[in-house]
């Protein structure tokens, strides 16, 4: 396929999502729209996830912890002044954040810039080691900003998290983020620096061999990963609109390493659909944790049945199938087009469907 | 004329054993000078000093006038010193190409904004990247699997892609850590040439370990012979040979009980 026919189908595709999207904000349920969002927070988790272990090869277990962070900024830059008076009712809050309140964008931005700092920070002795090891430092440090929230009352609030967030995420801001996400990700992954953090990821001996700084491409991906994460953490904060250090427990980030591992290490596209297949399952599957019936068989409601089906899928994917669902391929017309010829192999199609942005 | 190499009496310890005792060496521009040694002398921690990845206990590394003894590994192949591994150490994940092009990143001056928003001046840099690996994977008869997977390549080519990988780093001073290891006599000694050929091609000096000495004798002026850390003789093949130590130190010695 000529190169200029793909153009006009990423295009077409790109309006298609647009309008799709506009439509589910105007009519669709509260309830579907809020699984949509999600969708699209997970991906961006999934994404970033992808973009320090799959391509990178640093396992860091921080996310849930720089999520964490992301979301407090988000959170007490857009509560307005009221609204933070009437949730630090046990213990005010400092004097310079009570009044203020920036616009959404403005707070997305100021979180992801500040999640990035601090993880940054955490990263500077924290990659000093490798595998495993580093692993279980950045899930040390993720519980520890946990800890640091439930104790810093004056900032947090502490235990009792910070209610009546302004529900400003629509699915044009969760949907529009993940884009952004995917547009640098893949840019930097497929530039001359990904190319260096792939190097990193394979040996690192060879790759400071030929003169490519550990330090330097580590932190950069690190930094970068973080960012999104705490945008996402913005995002998911003005979607839920409560949250208290709880929501950020360390389960979240094996979510994020199973959702991603489940897509495809090395593939952006199998992150995204393994984000959406995973919060969409995760919603549908809701009916098994309360009481139902298998003729004359009642089995009574079992809280967090569904982490059980999730961790079954996961021990599938890692047993019989290592690559995930899309290995380290990424989406590309010509693989759609063949994906379709393989599944109709008499007949020729002409019209593909809408395709994913 | 100056060395482009000196290594002033290094000593390498790990724990109590002692690797390398007072090494000492120089190499002038356009050598092409070889480290041989039994199993377990040392050779490689030599090189290990020299491109950073160990500090020396004690001693120096100079390099082109400079001090490079503790520096980083990937500040040491910036000055222009680069290496292939004994254990051939490809990048499964990249193609040829790009595993070629990854030693071209160090020259690069676009900042990741300017790569990821895809500036004009980061897509000449990147277009040049691209075909000066291009070129060099042509002059070194790799040009055909430019976009195969390096695994997929023989093991002799293999040994080549990972020499082609270091010359893209644009070095003065190429080091192979037992480029030959592995090989049948005459795949060796094609390599033995192929490695005389780029000595020339591409303006390099050349220190190059092997463990056989068979390999060598034919196409290196000068050798460097070290057993338990230490050097024991230095010299041009036939010296080397008729050496006393050095046959003690491949063959044993004689028990005349």
């Amino acid at each position: 396929m000529k190169q200029k026919q793909k153009t006009i189908l990423t295009a077409v595709a790109l309006l298609v999502v647009v309008g799709l999207l506009f439509v589910a904000e105007r009519s669709l349920n509260p309830y579907y729209q809020r699984i949509l969002n999600l969708c699209a927070i997970y991906s961006i988790f999934a994404v970033t996830f992808n973009l320090i272990f799959g391509y990178t090869g640093q396992f860091s277990l921080g996310h849930a912890g720089f999520a964490a962070i992301g979301a407090y900024v988000a959170a007490l830059l857009t509560l307005s002044p009221a609204q933070k008076a009437v949730n630090f009712f046990l213990k005010t809050i400092i004097s310079p954040l009570a009044n203020l309140e920036v616009p959404f964008l403005f707070a997305l931005i100021i979180g992801g810039f500040i999640t990035a700092l601090l993880s940054m920070l955490i990263a500077w002795p924290a990659l000093r080691l490798r595998g495993d090891y580093l692993a279980i430092a950045t899930l040390g440090f993720s519980e520890i900003i946990r800890v640091l929230m439930v104790n810093l009352q004056s900032i947090t609030n502490g235990a009792l998290g910070l209610k009546g967030i302004p529900g400003y995420t629509n699915l044009f801001w969760s949907w529009g983020c993940l884009a952004v996400c995917i547009f640098v990700v893949k840019r930097l992954v497929d530039s001359s620096y990904g190319r260096a953090m792939a190097a990193v990821r394979d040996d690192e001996v060879a790759a400071e061999a030929l003169g490519v700084n550990l330090f330097k491409h580590k932190m950069m991906a690190f930094g970068l990963s973080s960012f999104f994460v705490g945008v996402a953490g913005g995002l998911m904060a003005n979607l839920i609109s409560t949250i208290d250090p709880k929501v950020f427990l360390f389960t979240l980030t094996y979510q994020i390493v199973g959702v991603t591992v489940m897509g495809g290490m090395g593939s952006l596209t199998g992150s995204v659909i393994s984000a959406c297949l995973y919060t969409i399952f995760l919603e549908a599957l809701r009916p098994i944790e309360s009481q139902f019936t298998i003729g004359s068989l009642t089995v009574p409601g079992i809280p967090g049945m569904r982490m059980v089906i999730f961790s079954f899928l996961l021990l599938m994917v890692v047993l019989f199938y290592r690559k995930g669902l899309m290995g380290n391929k990424e989406f590309s017309w010509d693989g759609l087009f063949r994906f379709f010829k393989r599944l109709l192999p008499k007949k020729n199609i002409n019209s593909p469907g809408g395709g994913g942005s | 004329m100056t060395p482009l190499l000196e290594i002033q009496s290094i000593t390498k310890q790990f724990g109590g054993l002692t690797a390398v005792n007072n090494f000492s060496t120089q190499l002038v521009a356009g050598e092409l000078c070889a480290l041989i040694g039994p199993n377990g002398s040392g050779k490689t921690t030599i090189f290990n000093v020299i491109t950073g990845i160990y500090e020396p206990t004690d001693g120096h590394v100079i390099f082109a006038e400079e001090d490079i003894s503790g520096k980083r590994p990937d500040y040491i192949t910036g000055k222009g010193i680069a290496r292939t591994f004994q254990n051939i150490r490809l990048f499964k994940g990249l193609n040829v190409l790009e595993n070629v092009i990854v030693g071209k990143h160090l020259r690069l001056d676009s900042d990741p904004v300017s790569a990821v928003l895809h500036l004009p001046k980061y897509l000449q840099e990147e277009s040049d990247m691209r075909k000066k690996g291009m070129t060099l994977l042509e002059s070194l008869g790799l040009a055909h699997f430019a976009y195969d997977e390096p695994t997929s390549l023989p093991y002799g080519l293999q040994r080549k892609l990972e020499i082609a990988r270091a010359l893209a780093t644009e070095p003065k001073l190429l080091l192979l850590d037992e480029p030959a290891a592995g090989m049948s006599p005459s795949d060796a000694e094609e390599l033995m040439a192929f490695i005389q050929h780029i000595l020339k091609t591409f303006n390099l000096t050349i220190f190059l370990i092997e463990h056989q000495m068979r390999v060598v004798m034919g196409i290196c002026p000068r050798i460097i012979v070290i057993d338990h850390g230490e050097k024991i003789a230095e010299g041009d093949p036939e010296k080397i040979q008729n050496d006393e130590r050095v046959i003690e130190a491949y063959l044993g010695v004689v028990d005349h009980a």
